[in-house]
């Protein structure tokens, strides 16, 4: 049983870095919006040429 | 919004009953427009290069995005302004709104007209397409902002705007982006806290399991240690970071000797995790970690629901304001114009306004003559002819001509802006409403604290034993803390303003519903709220033919006269052509058609141009009169042939809706600047008693007026108005609900208890208001006064729920019947019933707003019967 000396702050761990995850993603403004990004998957591949001139990506870092 | 309404109406023209739709927004093409050999029609220009331009970028997959996604059927054709932004790249404007990144990129946040759906957010994201030099837009569906990023190099902010503006959806730089910004973060921060305070209980729970476990099978002393130990462990952290908005909100509460329900959750809280403490030191007794931990996490899932919605509200009325005008146009030395930012302005400067714009000054006219709508300051409803030498106020709305006008106040200086400060000053001295909740947490402090002391006195008693007897005040501390009350509350009234806001009702927050609960009296504004504030041809007194001649003539006059009779002219594509046309200002029109002298005006141009007339004209003329309405004569070949009465009629619910809100135990009264007999024909017809309707009443006065009603006199002297302010039971004063559309309103609004603004109200209206109502017409005010007093009674079920739980588990833990598995199982099921009590409520009816028809049909020409009286 004394395993559990080395598996209890294991979890205590794992939940500590989802927790830091998800501090990170909402710094970054994931939570930010809700509603948009739901519409925005109907349309961003559909055409090809939009892939690369539109880059979501580099809006998404300057907006913070 | 009066301007959209202006050119929408302008727009409805070329709407027609012809069948060939434009390519662009499938409204009816004109006759005159179709092209036979195009392939596609279109029905203006304005669609024309909207559609070129979309085609031209390649965005053409818009229109399939738009079919598909189509919605209501309220297309209106995009009104292309031609501004030029021109004040966009002025220093000013990147000072106040635009931010600059370190890559040499600009950004900046805009707010945007006519967004509704997929496809907008598909056109809008791909502005760096049609604007070239932006790197990137994102725009959020929800609130309607864009946030637009640029190469400062290579394209300018006035350039952006136009592109915008070319989409179809023109944009204003948003008014408050430094404080929604700081709300940004402030809903990060408490999403953050809602996580760790998630985890942190999660894994508590995890632990928490075991120790039961091992009550059941047992479990060795070293491992039972070790759980506790970490568990709190863990709980200390919860307590500490997110559960600190507990012990801080309590602590301001006790500092300023305010009710306030963190005070007993801070009490439940801090004595559990004292007595978990102390007990895991001692290594013996109970610890109530878990539901601590739990406890902190659903309270602040509770909070966090009930401030977005909040705050989605009051953001969503503060963008509205985004579209107060910025801009005029300024007419310099060399007469040259340009769009300057109204701060700019200065006292003698010339400002020219278009026909169809706002007044962006105050101000007198120095060049041409036109006809101004004051609705929004006087909250008269007929158009006045204004000339050179005549003062006209920010925010009126010229009609018919191009003027040129002196700067005589600009900016803060202006009238509307006095009116506006008197709407800060009046939410700034507004009594803070203590919420239901604060009010019972408040009691609910010292029958807990009483509580706790007797069975500490009871225990001690019974068993001798200190110790035993500080557990059992613990525990009761614990289950009494009002958990359920805590979410309870923000969960119905976040149901409510949610299922309120799909229904066209933006809520600002929980305390509207509160007092709208309460009956009252409720103040209704005339114009723009009890009638649609525009005129409209009511009686038509002639043939029916004459009509649509007399519309013919009046579709080549911009006139709100014009445009009403056009209106009402129902087959407007088969009007007969007009040879001839002359508009006399300010006194009707004139013209040939087929091989008819047709003129349409006041009684006292026609009668001058008319030597002959109908015999029963000039009764009818009387009775018109006598009615509130405003004659306009029609004569052909010299002979006086028809009568039009020219009214602002009560929209077609407001009858239902008083008497609806009068059987509801609420007063309704009449506040109108406009003249007191109009305002008594209309309170008549609405069926409001005479002496309930107050016309010629001044903005100021309004506001003093509602003051009084409200009881707050610190501000106002004595009037009249004090005399109805008595509640149909006489004694304890009711809510006191004002409704109105203007800015002669808005200062009332702030005042009132709650302040509805109706649709098509200034934006000033909806900066006041606590609720504003997009859908026409006067029904939603009803349904909401029903919604809000089955949101309370919700509440007070589910607060009744609570507390009975609450008393039961205090009775067993005094008599020490509680065991901790028994408390462990009770909250949890407690907690889901209230929260079933709470969001299963019947508030506002389920029913998507698009599903049902549309309440009024504002627009639509209205049955005529040739030669009778309606």
């Amino acid at each position: 049983m004394s395993v559990i000396y080395i598996v209890l702050p294991l979890a205590v761990i794992f939940a500590g870095i989802a927790v830091g995850a998800f501090i990170w993603a909402a710094h970054q403004g994931e939570f930010d919006d809700l509603d948009t990004p739901a519409v925005r998957i109907l349309h961003d591949d559909v055409d090809a040429d939009t892939v690369s001139s539109s880059p979501p990506r580099a809006a998404r870092a300057e907006s913070d | 919004m009066p301007l959209a309404d202006i050119a929408q109406s302008l727009s409805e023209r070329t709407v027609t009953g012809a069948a060939v739709r434009c390519a662009h927004c499938s409204l009816p093409v004109p006759h005159g427009l179709i092209e036979p050999a195009a392939e596609r029609q279109f029905c203006c220009a304005g669609c024309r290069t909207v559609y070129e331009v979309i085609q031209g970028c390649g965005l053409d997959r818009y229109y399939a995005l738009r079919a598909a996604l189509a919605d209501d059927g309220t297309l209106k054709p995009a009104a292309v302004s031609q501004r030029r932004y021109a004040e966009w790249d002025e220093p000013a404007f990147a000072q106040a709104y635009v931010q600059a990144m370190p890559d040499g990129t600009a950004q900046v946040e805009l707010f945007l007209e006519n967004v509704h759906c997929a496809a907008c957010v598909w056109l809008v994201e791909k502005l760096p397409r049609v604007c070239p030099g932006v790197v990137g837009a994102r725009l959020n569906l929800r609130q309607a902002t864009v946030q637009v990023t640029w190469d400062s190099g290579r394209t300018s902010p006035s350039a952006i705007g136009r592109a915008l503006e070319t989409l179809g959806y023109p944009p204003h730089p948003a008014r408050d982006a430094a404080a929604r910004r700081a709300r940004v973060s402030e809903e990060r921060r408490f999403l953050i806290r809602i996580a760790v305070a998630g985890a942190l209980a999660g894994n508590v729970m995890l632990l928490a399991f075991a120790l039961y476990s091992g009550l059941i099978s047992g479990i060795e002393r070293e491992y039972e240690s070790l759980f506790r130990w970490l568990s709190m462990g863990l709980s200390v952290v919860s307590l500490a970071w997110p559960g600190a908005v507990f012990l801080r909100g309590a602590w301001a509460a006790i500092r300023t000797g305010t009710a306030h329900l963190d005070v007993p959750i801070a009490l439940g809280i801090l004595a559990g995790t004292i007595g978990g403490a102390v007990n895991t030191i001692r290594g013996a007794g109970e610890i109530y970690f878990d539901s601590i931990t739990v406890l902190i996490f659903l309270l602040l899932v509770g909070r966090w629901i009930q401030y977005r919605q909040q705050r989605w509200s009051a953001s969503a009325l503060e963008l509205l304001y985004s579209l107060t005008p910025t801009f005029a146009r300024r007419i310099d030395t060399s007469g040259a114009v340009c769009e300057a930012a109204i701060e700019s302005l200065a006292p003698g400067d010339l400002v020219e306004v278009r026909a169809g714009d706002s007044f962006p000054i105050d101000g007198v006219i120095a060049e041409g003559r036109s006809e101004v709508d004051q609705k929004l300051i006087t909250g008269e409803s007929r158009p006045v002819a204004a000339g050179p030498g005549e003062r006209v106020f920010a925010g009126t709305i010229n009609l018919t001509r191009r003027v040129v006008a002196r700067v005589e106040a600009a900016g803060p200086a202006t009238r509307a802006a006095g009116l506006m400060r008197l709407v800060e000053e009046a939410s700034r001295r507004r009594a803070p409403i203590v919420q239901l909740t604060d009010r019972i947490g408040g009691r609910f402090v010292y029958i807990a604290i009483a509580l706790a002391a007797i069975t500490f006195a009871w225990a001690q008693w019974q068993t001798g034993r200190a110790d035993l007897a500080l557990e059992r005040a613990i525990a009761l501390l614990i289950v009494t803390c009002p958990c359920a009350l805590g979410l309870a509350t923000p969960l119905a009234l976040t149901a409510a303003i949610g299922r309120a806001a799909k229904r066209g009702i933006l809520i600002k927050g929980g305390a509207a519903l509160e007092t709208l609960s309460r009956r009252g009296t409720i103040v209704l504004d005339k114009t723009g709220t009890m009638t649609a504030g525009r005129l409209t041809l009511v009686q038509w007194i002639g043939d029916e033919a004459v009509l649509l001649r007399a519309a013919a003539l009046e579709a080549q006059s911009a006139h709100p006269i014009a445009r009403a009779i056009l209106d009402a002219a129902r087959d407007r594509a088969s009007l007969p052509v007009v040879d001839k046309f002359e508009e006399v200002l300010g006194r009707g029109v004139m013209g040939e058609i087929d091989g008819r002298r047709v003129a349409i005006g006041s009684p006292r141009f026609v009668r001058s141009i008319a030597t002959t007339e109908e015999t029963t004209i000039a009764a009818s003329e009387r009775r018109l009169l006598a009615a509130g309405l405003s004659p306009v004569l029609v004569a052909e070949d010299g002979r006086i042939v028809a009568l039009a009465g020219m009214g602002d009629p009560l929209r077609a619910d407001a009858r239902q809706t008083i008497a609806d809100l009068r059987r509801g135990g609420w007063n309704a009264t009449v506040l109108s600047g406009d003249h007191a007999e109009i305002v008594a024909a209309v309170a008549h017809e609405a069926g409001i008693a005479p002496e309930r309707a107050h016309g010629g009443v001044s903005p100021e006065s309004k506001r003093e007026i509602v003051a009084n009603l409200t009881g707050n006199r610190e501000s106002g002297t004595e009037s009249g108005a004090a005399t109805f302010a008595a509640t149909p039971d006489g004694t304890r004063r009711g809510a006191v609900v004002m409704v109105g559309d203007g800015v002669n309103d808005a200062a009332a609004l702030a005042t009132a208890d709650v302040g509805i603004a109706v649709h098509g109200g200034a934006e000033a209206s909806l900066a006041a208001a606590d609720v504003y109502i997009q859908r026409p017409g006067l029904a939603p005010i009803h349904e909401l006064v029903v919604a809000a007093r089955r949101t309370m009674r919700t509440i007070h079920i589910a607060i009744g729920a609570s507390l009975l739980y609450n008393a039961t588990a205090a009775t067993l833990a005094i008599t020490g019947l509680i065991n901790p598995l028994l408390a462990a199982v009770l909250m949890p099921i407690s907690s889901l019933t209230v929260l079933s009590i709470a969001f299963g409520g019947r508030t506002f009816a389920a029913a998507s707003r698009r599903a049902e028809p549309r309440p009024e049909s504002e627009n639509q020409p209205l049955a005529l019967s040739a030669g009778g009286v309606r």
